[in-house]
């Protein structure tokens, strides 16, 4: 049987991993690849790096943490921030990225997303969405690390990157991020019912149950955390036998 | 020493590839290499692969290996992986035709209306950890546990004409073939490159094998 996954998310700016409340107030979480090894032994089902002020301060790509932690680590990687034109895929790719994530540039160019996926696969191709709740049942989606409101819906934001060739979406709810409060399970489950590709949810995990629900409540295919395993409150077993109890499919080392 | 080449047409994770070979076998000689000379003087070769099969077996045919790919295919130990396993058959659903090495043909899952047990629908792509139950016996499964989790991310997936081709199955809405072999080929539908333990002692097994 297909098992959900749990992938730790590391923010990285400088070449250090971060993490924030609500997309600011920055906290050192320390080395990449020191955290991916980590992880890989506690057996995280893929690991996601996200260049977090790739866009907003029009930085480079982070392809030397790319190729260092796939030269140590044999579980998918995906890594977004920053990520412009087909050519950005293609480098990221050859670095050791499995999956290139497009968040802002998709909003720009979505054209980018159908050319992405016709030249690599749509299986490399996610598509981020940092979704804010506007009225009820509604979100609207934002790009540069939350600061830019689109006017977009998210729900038909995310119909739209799926028929664009998006093989997977991150779903980021940024009232809840960096809140512990868990996921926005209103807005995870709008989408995974509305797409037939993965949904990955993310944003406001504080503690196990928060996951168990994001799967269970959320429909999601995967749940994506980051503070709860970078400070050591739990450990990805810890996460994933927890789930495992409530009945969810999970993978255990 | 062995020399073992990863077979570069332009398509696919060549990288994890090589370094999970690197990984397991630091005595061998691994090059990823589109080289038809290379591929000649290969003592075994890992075919590769990521996207549609139609543009593999395109930029395969471009860069002139098809031919020598084919010779090697006839007698060395070879590793297809993903679409490097789908392109060792023929006709494929997604358009194209792959090498034809292996009989049967390439479908797309077919999982439209069918809702999984906690109701919810099934992704396509199969993106993910699934278990992989060996059907039959064979060396690459050496030191694997059965069922053991390995990673998938597709969309499409072969279907042997021949049972006996067939040395894996995983569900997934309906069983699938995932794992063939044929005297000196075998080839996964899943990315042991990416599957963590299990996947490194595959490419252990298939750095040992001698068919």
């Amino acid at each position: 049987m297909l098992a959900k996954r749990i992938i730790p998310c590391l923010d990285v700016t400088n070449g250090r991993v971060v993490k924030g409340v609500n997309f600011t107030e920055l906290r050192d979480a320390g080395d990449p690849v020191e955290i991916a090894r980590r992880y890989d032994e506690q057996g995280a089902d893929e690991l996601t790096f996200l260049d977090i002020t790739a866009s907003s301060d029009n930085r480079g790509l982070i392809l030397d943490i790319i190729e260092a932690v796939a030269s140590q680590v044999f579980i998918p990687l995906t890594v977004g921030g920053g990520v412009r034109e087909v050519g950005d895929v293609r480098r990221l790719l050859n670095a050791g990225a499995d999956k290139i994530s497009l968040n802002t540039s998709a909003v720009s160019n979505p054209q980018l997303v159908h050319d992405a996926s016709q030249k690599h696969g749509s299986q490399c191709i996610i598509v981020a969405i940092d979704a804010k709740q506007v009225a009820p049942g509604k979100w609207e989606v934002f790009t540069h690390g939350g600061r830019k409101a689109t006017g977009l819906d998210a729900v038909e934001w995310a119909r739209k990157m799926e028929a664009m060739g998006a093989g997977e979406l991150l779903l980021t709810s940024m009232d809840r991020d960096g809140t512990k409060s868990g996921f926005d399970l209103e807005l995870t489950r709008a989408v995974s019912d509305a797409v037939s590709v993965p949904v990955i949810a993310s944003g406001g995990v504080g503690g196990l149950q928060d996951l168990a629900d994001g799967i269970i409540k959320g429909r999601a295919d995967a749940v994506l955390a980051a503070s709860i395993f970078h400070y050591g409150q739990h450990t990805v077993q810890e996460a994933k036998r927890f789930m495992a109890q409530q009945g969810i499919p999970m993978r255990l080392a | 020493m062995k020399k073992i080449v990863v077979v570069d047409y332009g398509m696919g994770n060549l990288r994890s590839v090589a370094q999970a070979l690197r990984a397991v076998a630091p005595e061998a000689d691994i090059v990823i290499s589109g080289e038809a000379a290379a591929i000649e003087n290969a003592d075994r070769l890992v075919l590769p692969g990521q996207g549609a099969m139609r543009d593999c077996m395109k930029s395969l045919r471009e860069a002139g290996i098809e031919e020598a790919l084919r010779r090697a295919a006839a007698s060395k130990p070879l590793l297809g992986v993903c679409i490097g396993e789908q392109m060792l058959f023929g006709e494929s659903e997604e358009g194209g035709e792959g090498l034809n090495l292996l009989p049967g043909k390439i479908v797309r899952f077919r999982l439209d209306g069918q809702l999984q047990e906690d109701g919810s629908r099934f992704k396509v792509p199969q993106m993910g950890w699934n278990q992989v139950r060996q059907t039959s016996p064979h060396p690459i499964w050496q030191g694997i546990a059965d069922d053991a989790y390995f990673y998938f991310v597709h969309s499409y997936h072969v279907q042997p004409e021949q049972s006996a081709h067939s040395i894996g199955e995983t569900v997934y809405g309906a069983s699938f073939c995932c794992a063939v072999a044929r005297d000196n080929i075998v080839a996964t539908q899943f990315h042991p490159e990416k599957s963590a333990a299990a996947g490194l002692q595959l490419y252990k097994n298939f750095v040992h094998w001698n068919p």
